[in-house]
């Protein structure tokens, strides 16, 4: 049904999206050598964080997917979120 | 009723993306145990795993992170590609994609030689005579990197079958759902390396 107002992502989109990729790693790799000690980790993981949405959101073509698929994607993040934070807890506080 | 009689078979593409992406949700959770691993003995073991990260080629990484994210974008236009109904554009940017893939694997069969070189492979006795927090390191570290590289391997036989399917013309502009689904799973394995590299090479 909704074949006929499918959304098809533009070659230059997606090379824009490829620059943004790869100007975020740089930066990720660049972050790292200056050893910022515990900020290092979450510099590194702030920033992989922001290349999955931007991957999820346009390679994936999540943008232009239904609210259902968009939530349910949200959720199983939300859910090792929650689990990550719940091994922790139990791990130091045990 | 017969008024469409070349549609009569129904695909439902909408559903057929649905189930794919169920199927990536297993395979998020997948690697999800494996982080959820090396967070908690990161956090144990920080100075050990410091030590055995540093023994990473960050620049082979590098590289590969590379290979990947463009991997990802010409797996992305392939899609593009035969919406628009260009079926040599297509095939064209399928094979440069399993091209990036292999580039991939060649660069993993290096580094991983380099290691085995050291005599640093699962069950070595250098690894043995290592602290705890190393020898977890690297059995996290060729446990993730092989598991990925296993599904680097598929994503190159799925990408193969599709250019087999675009030449034939089964895969064309008006279904293409095969090849749609291939480039989801073409795209997680993207994802796991983008967690995958700084975890491994970066933090050190």
């Amino acid at each position: 049904m909704k074949n006929d107002e499918k959304h098809i992502s533009s070659y230059s989109s997606l090379v824009i999206v490829l620059v943004i990729l790869l100007f975020l790693t740089t930066i990720s790799v660049l972050v790292t050598g200056f050893h910022l000690g515990a900020f290092t980790v979450a510099v590194a993981l702030i920033i992989a964080s922001v290349k999955v949405y931007i991957v999820l959101t346009q390679f994936m073509h999540l943008r232009f997917e239904n609210l259902f698929l968009r939530l349910a994607v949200t959720g199983v993040f939300v859910l090792f979120a929650l689990i990550t934070i719940g091994t922790f807890i139990d791990y130091f506080f045990r | 009723m017969a008024v469409h009689p070349t549609h009569t078979e129904h695909i439902d593409s909408e559903t057929g993306k649905l189930g794919m992406w169920l199927f990536l949700f297993t395979e998020i959770f997948l690697f999800s145990g494996l982080f959820l691993v090396y967070a908690i003995f990161r956090a144990k073991y920080s100075a050990d795993f410091h030590v055995a990260a540093a023994e990473l080629n960050a620049f082979i990484g590098t590289i590969n992170t590379v290979f990947l994210l463009v991997s990802s974008m010409t797996a992305a236009m392939a899609l593009t590609a035969i919406q628009k109904g260009n079926k040599r554009l297509t095939l064209f940017l399928l094979l440069v994609t399993i091209l990036l893939a292999a580039l991939f694997i060649v660069n993993k069969y290096f580094e991983w030689s380099h290691k085995f070189e050291y005599g640093i492979y699962p069950g070595s006795p250098v690894l043995k005579n290592m602290s705890q927090g190393e020898l977890l390191f690297f059995g996290l570290y060729y446990m993730m990197t092989g598991l990925h590289a296993l599904h680097v391997v598929i994503g190159m036989i799925l990408l193969t079958i599709n250019v087999v399917k675009v030449k034939l013309g089964t895969v064309n502009s008006e279904r293409y759902l095969i090849l749609e689904n291939s480039a989801l799973y073409w795209h997680l394995v993207d994802l796991i390396w983008i967690f995958l590299f700084p975890l491994l090479y970066l933090i050190t």
